[in-house]
This record gives C-alpha cells, sequence and structure tokens, in this order.
C-alpha cells in the first residue's frame, strides 16, 4: 500500500481521492512507522518550505530506509521541493537532498521584463524534456494546475519543464525517485495518468 | 505560457443549482454534480460552488453537495457563500474543496484571511469582493451586495493580499445577471493593484466579453454562472474563439 506522508502541511485527502481513481487505495501515514511495509511513498505539501522542518529525522529515516528497499518516492508540489537540497524560502532548512540544487523565487518577470505576477497560479503547460514513465501517456506538451512561488532549476533530472518568465523544473526524475511541481490531483486527465503510473511503479517489484 | 481560466459558477440553494442572478431572483437549473461533471468534460479550469441561502441549516447540506462534486471533478475546486470562521472553512475544505471564498466575513474580520492561510496555505484562500460604482469610485457591499462595507475595491483587495488571500473574486453588482459583459475598468483597477490572480465576474454574456476582460480587463481568470448553465454556451467553443485572438487557454 502506498503511503502518504502526513506532516501537517497539505491535503492529503484530495490525493487519497485522486489515488483512488487511480487504482488503489492509500494510508496516510502520520508517524515514520507507518511507512515501514509501504509499496511506495509520496510527499505531498502545499505553503512555505519551512513547513518541510516537520519531516524531521526519523521520517527521513523511514523515507531513506524504503528507497533502499527498492520502494518508489513521489514529492508533490511543496514535496518536489523537499527532494532537492534546499529553498531560498527557507534557507536554514535542508531538504533531502536525493536531487541537486536549490529552489528559488519565481522571478516574476518575462524576457522583456514585463510583469508576472507570483504566486505563479493557474494551467501551464510542462513540456517532456527527456523519456520518463512517469509521464508515460501524457502527451509531450500537457496543461496542468499549479499554484506556487518558489521554483526547482532545470538540472539532468528534469524530465518535463515549464516556461513562467523563466523555465523552471515541473517534473524531476531520479532513479526511483520521482517529483512534479504542478498538483497531478487538481490537474484533470494527464494528472491522473501520472498518479496511475506511479501506482505502478509502486505495484511493481 | 500561463492560460486563463474559465471558471463555472454553481450557485447552490437546498442541493439545487439555481440561476445565477445573484443579487435578484433565483429559478432551478439541475443538479451540481451533474453540472459539474459536464463543465468538466466541456473543458471547464474550475468550479465554484456559492452557498446562496447561507443560512446556519444548510452548512451540512453544502458539505454534502460538496463532496458529491468533489468525487466527479479532478480540477480545483473552490466553495464560498457564508463562510465565517475557520471552522467554516475546514468543514468544506474536509469535504473537499480545494479553495474557500470568503467575503462579508473578511471585511468584518479581516484576520481570517491569515488565519486560514496559516492552517491550509494561501493557495486555499479566495477573497470575494462585490462592487457597484458608486460617485466614480467601486465601492465594496457585503451581506450578499445589501450593505455598503465603506470601502473601494482597490485599497480592500490590496489589504487582503497583504494579509494573505491566494486570489481576488472581484464581482461587478452593476453587471452581474445582465450579460452586458463585464466591468473591465473595475477589473483592471484591481488586476493592476494587487500582486495575486484576480477572477472577474459578473456580466458574462458573449465570447467577446471574455476576450475584452482578458485584455482591457487584466484578468487572470473569468466566472460565469447562467450563461453556461443552460446549454447555451459551450466551454469549448469559448476556448476556440479566444485562442483564435491570441488569448492562451488551456484545450
Amino acid at each position: 500500500m502506498i503511503a502518504l506522508v502526513d506532516y501537517g502541511a497539505g491535503n492529503l485527502a484530495s490525493v487519497c481521492k485522486a489515488l483512488a481513481v487511480a487504482g488503489t487505495e492509500a494510508r496516510i501515514a502520520r508517524d515514520p512507522g507507518e511507512l515501514a511495509d509501504a509499496s511506495g511513498v509520496i510527499v505531498p505539501g502545499v505553503g512555505h518550505f519551512q513547513a518541510t522542518a516537520a519531516i524531521d529525522d526519523a521520517w527521513r529515516e523511514g523515507i531513506v530506509d524504503r528507497l533502499g528497499n527498492g520502494r518508489p518516492l513521489f514529492g508533490i508540489c511543496l514535496g518536489m521541493q523537499w527532494l532537492f537540497e534546499g529553498s531560498a524560502e527557507a534557507p536554514d532548512q535542508p531538504g533531502l537532498g536525493v536531487l541537486a540544487g536549490i529552489c528559488t523565487r519565481l522571478a516574476g518577470a518575462d524576457e522583456s521584463g514585463v510583469p508576472l505576477k507570483v504566486p505563479h497560479v493557474g494551467w501551464n503547460l510542462i513540456t517532456r524534456c527527456r523519456q520518463s514513465r512517469l509521464l508515460e501517456g501524457v502527451p509531450d506538451t500537457a496543461y496542468v494546475y499549479f499554484t506556487h512561488s518558489y521554483a526547482a532549476p532545470v538540472t539532468p533530472e528534469t524530465v518535463a519543464a515549464t516556461v513562467y518568465g523563466e523555465t523552471f523544473a515541473s517534473a524531476v526524475e531520479r532513479g526511483q525517485v520521482w517529483g512534479v511541481q504542478f498538483h497531478p490531483e487538481k490537474s484533470g486527465e494527464a494528472g491522473l495518468q501520472i498518479l496511475r503510473n506511479f501506482v505502478g511503479f509502486a505495484e511493481s517489484g | 505560457m500561463l492560460a486563463k481560466r474559465i471558471i463555472a459558477c454553481l450557485d447552490v440553494r437546498d442541493r439545487s443549482v439555481v440561476k445565477g442572478v445573484r443579487f435578484q431572483s433565483l429559478e432551478r437549473a439541475g443538479d451540481p454534480a451533474e453540472l459539474a461533471r459536464r463543465y468538466n468534460v466541456e473543458g471547464i479550469d474550475e468550479i465554484v460552488i456559492l452557498d446562496v441561502t447561507a443560512t446556519v441549516e444548510s452548512r451540512r447540506a453544502i458539505a454534502a453537495t460538496v463532496s458529491a462534486v468533489a468525487r466527479e471533478i479532478f480540477i480545483p475546486l473552490a466553495v464560498g457563500g457564508g463562510i465565517r470562521s475557520l471552522d467554516d472553512a475546514a468543514a468544506v475544505i474536509e469535504a473537499g474543496a480545494d479553495k474557500v471564498s470568503i467575503n462579508t466575513a473578511a471585511i468584518e474580520r479581516p484576520a481570517l484571511i491569515g488565519e486560514i492561510a496559516a492552517r491550509y496555505g494561501s493557495q486555499a484562500v479566495v477573497v470575494a469582493i462585490d462592487a457597484k460604482r458608486q460617485g466614480g469610485r467601486f465601492a465594496v457591499h457585503v451581506r450578499s451586495g445589501r450593505d455598503a462595507a465603506g470601502r473601494e475595491a482597490e485599497e480592500w483587495a490590496r489589504e487582503a493580499a497583504e494579509r494573505g488571500a491566494g486570489e481576488i473574486l472581484l464581482t461587478s453588482m452593476d453587471r452581474d445577471g445582465t450579460r452586458a459583459g463585464f466591468d473591465c475598468e473595475l477589473t483592471s483597477a484591481v488586476a493592476r493593484a494587487v500582486p495575486i490572480p484576480v477572477i472577474a465576474s459578473g456580466g458574462a454574456g458573449s465570447f467577446d466579453d471574455f476576450v475584452e476582460v482578458f485584455t482591457s480587463g487584466a484578468a487572470d481568470a473569468a466566472l460565469a454562472a447562467s450563461v453556461f448553465h443552460y446549454a447555451e454556451s459551450d466551454v469549448n467553443a469559448l476556448k476556440q474563439h479566444l485562442r483564435a485572438r491570441g488569448i492562451p487557454v488551456r484545450i
């Protein structure tokens, strides 16, 4: 069973509901002990990066242990940012660090300097950069729903990118670790397909 | 490119959608979950449920409607109407809403904005503002438009943003239900005053009304009710019309 980490930052109910439609029942884990036999782990979250301080050493140990057992990990929105080394939003709060780079605030202006609103809210396009099992069945460009002010840099682990003034990583993959900046549970059919793909990773092996 | 959003508003009374001339008469238009499902298939970007009755008794009824709608759609869902406290907000979010819309309660006790944002995040808080032109100004009204609040739309919107609102839902009382077009002066005045998205509401009639509100109105999203409920307007046809005029939309 897939475990959703409840560290107090975000609406897990809508992720659970979407996972149910994607074909699986998920368990909301309120403490690290509940990760013990999880087939996969999802770290959700919305809000300020500082909130990830609640993913303490015990949680990290549990999450890393599952990864060590070949179980897939999926970070959503704040959860994806947490996979990186950290975020300029809370410089003293380290992320998990499985992905290199620091998240930074969206500049809020396009190439010609025309101001853009921050947070980035609404439907924007993700464009596939390279093959990824997470995006199987999703068109090369697809609209998904974003709501965030900070974003992850484009690195070799980026599998899809989005343009909002600047280009940032909207989906990432490294081994058994995946992440999306947008909300797959709020992104219609494209989002449900991504969740189905993750469910598939958790069910295999 | 970030798309302009088309949002359908379901005014709900006694579990049924009613026609959206919100400040005047009401007629039945259908089952909320069924309408939500249809709009979702047609390509709507978000749904707003507005509890029109907003009495103490209707609190439980709206949670049931929210759950029924949330089961059908996997796009953002906002709920408003009579939300006066953190507990009211929690009830609809737990029922399945992604965002709550607060109006009268926010002006009467602006700290409520920050309280809901602290628990659920700013992205979950929409501050709804009803404004009417009065003596060259955009005067904010509360209690379903009945009472003047003594505030101007731009400055109240600015305060709401500073206190943690994620979006502004701005309704022109003059245009609401008229289908005579959005009030683009009101919309652009507020859109330029705040760093957060502004959803325009009130007056949607023709497809070109939407073109106008996204250009001269500077709106980030547009909301419509009665124009969609009676299947006179198709969301996909509207989006094709917008795209043909260079407005980015999710198709």
